[in-house]
């Protein structure tokens, strides 16, 4: 069976006309997991209670019409963002028994519209990590080329919408774990405005970084998906009464007369020439369709990751400290005193990256280090924040790579942690000054690996980023991985 | 103690606050009940969870900071502080570190004869940690969330205080304040305030500061004064033989009266403090805190004057009025009695009032301080002092006589008008009856009367007795003096 | 800079986290490379220290109303609890009084 759908609006349009029921919709992504994802393993979780769900929508759609364009639509969600009913580990085995006791926001908006959700999806522990290699629940393999890594942490959720097993999910990002995993699987991957999406319910890694954005196969579903999940709930002061509409607002329209930087600190050495290539034909695109480039510095921007990794590691061994095995979560079989539950509960519950991430922030916050370390950091994320601000008085959006190279293989970078941090060379800066970013597909490399380009703008800007995605994504074509995997029932692709 | 060491000591008070719910969710804040009933997952610390701000709890520390005289800073910040513990739910407690809501401001406590300014150094904004329990438990310890997330501020004062008086008295009009503004409920037996001491000696006339000790664990304003005076002692000793104080905390044993070490400072934990990504910083309107300010209640320094003023009393007596909140409660509640028994008697209260205010502080303070706030109930309410203060007024009973009465009364748990109704005692002053007295006696007794005229003045005492004991001891002295000379003299 | 074994295993400790004694080599080798890389912050030339503000200063912050909301059921409380003991959460005798 193909897809009878593959847009929100196509979707809608089916589901108003009768052309398939809620259920049909449902169950062909249910099938096609079961049928595919074994391969894959983009899901930890398929919610036993999707059917169910999609029925109850149909009967109440033979009597009222639905009322959202979500009505009925199926998402997938990244393992770290909680559903009641299905546990959420965040692929540790610290939480591997955890069951919420209530919804994110974001799921609270979705299922108030209608939407189904069919999963929780794969990612690295805690989300620390850029492969989804650091998942203590199994491998996420990229449709593209099953040898090598999605990209992460949010790499389930960039799967599952790039080989069709949803279409639409929910990541989070906290130094390009959207954008990157979405580069590497040929997906949109969008994270937006810090302070835009309530963060309650997502298990934080840093709270000051991350923020939860949409997958999809195009420009417009992300922007529904952003403007769904956006705006205050009254759970999370860190966000701004913004009206979500600005964004439609502001994705009207074309990139004539729109200026886009480039920095050149982006551009140098290190990046893939494949990489560099395609995203030459991009800016080709927009120059063609009446954007003008401009050359901006930003300097501050190289230290990035030096930055990251300690306030990003700082807010994480916070934020994992209330694991101790008392409350919830993982308890030592070996917890004979106090001491014991919770050096061995953390011990034994947390995988390496994990640890090595606790023990790096742990060190950067402890006594006669913080000056040189946290509190340096902070300083230097401020004069990011302020090059961003100096240059968006110049252009409208910068435009930059998303990864330095095409998507690595397996046990690539897992010994060499320093070479995994800097896999997000280009993401972490977004991030650090908390604006908007997204990574749309580019052509890809000769060899058919994926290639993401990436704009990011100042805040609130996320409808003028998807406005210009959209114009590349016109030009670039949605394009589907070479999956196919044969089933009991016969070969599904 | 050694007389040539001066005590060095800072107080670091962590007040509960009166608001319906917990400082980040909206949990009720209430003591007493079930363990673990007064949970969400927002106060046990669930992996998702984020704080949100009460605004009820930075209006009561406005509050406190106006009354106080401290600066209200604009904007302060939230600051995670890190340790491991079972009942602190989130491995961090949110608290404020570099940025408090207030810093400075001060209260005057008594010093010896006179008083002394005690500066506060800051006063902020933090969660309470749950409970854990050990007693009656095999091989575990339980843990109750219901406290986790609840409001505190945590006062902290200068190193000013020297003795173990001015700490107490400074923690007594602390809490006085706290009560007034209506910031807490200041209750030590529910732990809703709870002191921690600072403690160091240095050598008399000395600028520097001495090693310091932190003692915890002092819930009563006795054992804070008991802990500082071992704690001092101790000190002293160990510096009289040479040796060094330790940085250490140690905890008070009421069973013993002593201190003993909880935890060496130089092993101690490495808070790792830094600002609360969750939280945005605190900006405060100003017309917020003006508003704040026109809504203060009487504050009880306001009072003590007030009272002072009213009463005619010293500010040091109003003081000790004011600051024990039960006895001028029972002041007041005795003045409105008076007015009941002035209108019946047809005298105006302003007559009373300074005689009721004068029992209340020798006869009544006395007895509180021996027995405690159970002397001002039952058969001697309020309204029962009234009375035999009204009886004085109205010369019915000598002050000699009430005060007599008072101490049966505190003895036998009798009321006032049983004692006086029993005893008889009721004065006699109606000059009819005296004069029946008088007469009788003047008749009975010639041959006394006689001499007494002839210039023997020493018997007018004995015919004084003999009317006094004609009354049954119930007639006005002063009036049988005076009637008697008359009709000596006829 | 180059972290010895007795720092990880300080930093460990504040931590809460236990580690083998080769999980303490190799540690101390990774972060020390981590930090050697992150340290050339170290070489920019940065304004002072002070209070980290982005935003206007000028809006005073929405606070949350002082309305209470049911809490959960205390057996929903308890649901996740690897050990409980009645309405309590269980854990290892506590012998350090205090923190
Ligand atoms: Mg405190
Ligand atoms: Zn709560």
């Amino acid at each position: 069976m193909s897809a009878p759908f593959t847009t929100l609006e196509s979707f809608r349009k089916g589901r108003d006309e009768r052309a398939f029921s809620i259920e049909d919709a449902v169950r062909y992504y249910l099938d096609r997991i079961e049928g595919i994802d074994r391969a894959l393993g983009a899901y930890l979780t398929v919610n036993p209670n999707a059917l169910n769900r999609a029925r109850q929508l149909d009967n109440r759609l033979a009597r009222n019409p639905a009322n959202s364009p979500f009505y009925g639509y199926p998402v997938a969600i990244k393992d770290n963002m909680n559903v009641l009913g299905l546990p959420t580990t965040c692929a540790s085995r610290m939480l591997a028994n955890f069951r919420p006791i209530e919804n994110a926001t974001v799921v609270e908006r979705l299922l108030k519209a209608g939407a189904v959700i069919l999963g929780k999806t794969n990612m690295d522990e805690f989300a620390m990590g850029s492969s989804t290699e650091n998942s203590s629940m199994g491998v996420t393999r990229n449709p593209w080329d099953t040898g090598r890594v999605p990209g992460g942490s949010s790499g389930g959720s960039a799967v599952s919408v790039a080989a069709g097993l949803a279409p639409l999910s929910l990541g989070s990002d906290t130094g390009g774990s959207i954008r990157q995993p979405a580069a590497f699987c040929g997906v949109l991957g969008l994270k937006p405005t810090y302070g835009r999406v309530s963060r309650y319910g997502l298990v934080a890694f840093s709270s000051s970084l991350d923020q939860i954005g949409p997958f999809s196969r195009c420009a417009e579903d992300a922007l529904e998906l952003t403007v769904l999940v956006s705006g205050p709930d009254g759970r999370d002061m860190t966000v701004r009464d913004r009206d979500p509409q600005e964004m439609v607002r502001e994705f009207e329209g074309s990139v004539r007369g729109m200026t886009i930087g480039i920095p050149e600190e982006f551009f140098g050495d290190g990046l893939d020439p494949e990489v560099a290539a395609s995203l030459e034909r991009a800016r080709e695109v927009w120059s063609a369709e009446g954007a003008v480039f401009r050359p901006i510095r930003l300097p501050s921007a190289s230290f990035g990751v030096n930055v990251y990794y300690l306030i990003a590691t700082s807010e994480a061994a916070s934020n994992l400290s209330r694991y101790d095995g008392i409350r919830y979560g993982y308890r030592s079989l070996s917890s004979g005193n106090l001491k014991d539950l919770y050096q061995n509960s953390r011990r034994e519950g947390f995988g390496p990256e994990v640890k090595r991430r606790i023990l790096l922030g742990t060190f950067a916050l402890s006594a006669g280090y913080q000056d040189q370390y946290y509190r340096k950091a902070q300083q230097v994320q401020s004069l990011i924040r302020e090059e961003f601000d100096r240059a968006f008085h110049e252009v409208d959006l910068v435009f930059a790579p998303t990864t330095p190279t095409p998507p690595f293989r397996f046990g690539e970078k897992l010994d060499d942690p320093l070479a995994m941090y800097l896999s997000d060379i280009y993401t972490i800066s977004a991030n650090l000054a908390g604006l908007p970013a997204l990574s749309t597909p580019s052509w890809p490399t000769p060899s058919g690996l994926p290639v993401g380009a990436q704009l990011i703008g100042p805040a609130w800007s996320e409808g003028r980023l998807l406005r210009a995605a959209r114009v590349l994504e016109e030009a670039v074509g949605f394009r589907t991985p070479p999956v196919s995997v044969q089933t009991a029932g016969g070969k599904v692709s | 103690m050694s007389a040539e060491y001066e005590m060095v000591v800072g107080l670091e008070v962590h007040s509960q606050l009166l608001t319906r719910t917990k400082l980040f969710c909206r949990c009720e804040n209430r003591f007493g009940a079930p363990p673990n009933a007064l949970t969400c997952p927002v106060c046990l610390g669930h992996p998702g969870v984020l704080p949100l701000l009460n605004e009820e709890a930075v209006r009561l520390g406005i509050r406190l900071g106006l009354a106080m005289g401290c600066s209200i800073h604009q904007r302060s910040v939230f600051d995670r502080k890190h340790y491991f513990y079972p009942d602190l739910p989130k491995g961090y407690q949110i608290s404020q570190f570099t940025y408090p809501l207030l810093t400075g401001g001060g209260l005057t406590v008594r010093s010896g004869e006179g008083t002394r300014e005690i500066r506060i150094h800051r006063i902020h904004l933090e969660e309470d940690a749950g409970k854990n329990m050990h007693a009656g438990i095999r091989d575990a310890s339980h843990v109750d969330l219901n406290r986790s997330g609840v409001p505190l501020l945590e006062i902290v004062s200068e190193p000013d205080i020297r003795t173990p008086e001015e700490a107490v008295d400074y923690l007594k009009k602390l809490r006085q304040i706290l009560r007034a503004t209506g910031v807490s409920d200041g209750n030590m037996e529910e732990g809703s305030f709870r002191c921690d001491a600072n403690v160091s000696l240095r050598p008399g006339g000395s600028s520097v500061f001495g090693t310091k000790v932190e003692i915890k664990n002092m819930n009563s304003f006795r054992f804070v004064h008991k802990a500082l005076l071992f704690e001092c002692e101790r000190q002293a000793q160990l510096l009289d033989r040479g040796e060094r104080v330790v940085s250490e905390t140690r905890l008070f044993d009421s069973s013993t009266g002593r201190t003993l070490p909880m935890r060496s400072k130089e092993e101690a934990l490495d808070y790792r403090y830094f600002p609360e990504p969750d939280l945005p910083p605190v900006v405060l309107d100003p017309k917020w805190i003006e508003e704040e300010r026109s809504r203060l209640p009487e504050l009880p320094h306001e009072r003590v004057a007030r009272l002072s003023g009213e009463f005619g009393i010293r500010e040091e007596d109003a003081e000790v009025l004011v600051l024990e909140e039960d006895l001028s409660r029972y002041l007041e509640e005795a003045r409105e009695a008076l007015h009941e028994y002035a209108g019946k008697g047809g005298w105006p209260v302003e007559q009373g009032t300074p005689r009721l205010v004068n029992f209340l502080l020798s006869e009544v303070l006395r007895e509180w301080n021996r027995k405690g706030p159970a002397i001002l109930t039952g058969s001697l309410a309020a309204r029962e002092i009234s009375y035999l203060v009204a009886l004085v007024v109205e010369e019915r009973l000598s002050l000699n006589q009430a005060k007599d009465v008072y101490a049966v009364c505190i003895e036998s748990l009798r009321t006032p008008r049983e004692v006086v109704a029993e005893k008889n005692l009721s004065q006699e002053s109606g000059e009819d009856a005296l004069g029946r007295w008088i007469d009788d006696v003047v008749r009975e007794n010639p041959g006394e009367v006689q001499s007494y005229r002839e210039g023997k003045e020493r018997l007018f005492g004995f015919l004084v007795g003999q009317v006094m004991k004609k009354s049954g001891g119930k007639a006005n002295p002063q009036k049988v003096n005076r009637l008697l000379k008359e009709a000596l003299s006829r | 800079m180059k972290l010895t074994k007795e720092q990880v295993l300080h930093v460990a400790r504040l931590a809460s986290l236990s580690l083998t004694p080769e999980e303490e080599a190799h540690f101390a080798g990774e972060l020390s490379g981590i930090l050697d890389y992150v340290e050339t912050l170290n070489r920019l030339e940065l304004p002072p220290p002070g209070l980290h503000v982005s935003e206007d200063m000028s809006e005073p912050t929405p606070l949350a109303a002082d309305m209470p909301r049911p809490s959960i059921p205390t057996e929903e409380a308890l649901s996740n609890a690897p050990d409980h003991s009645g309405s309590f959460f269980r854990v290892p005798r506590i012998l350090e009084e205090g923190r």
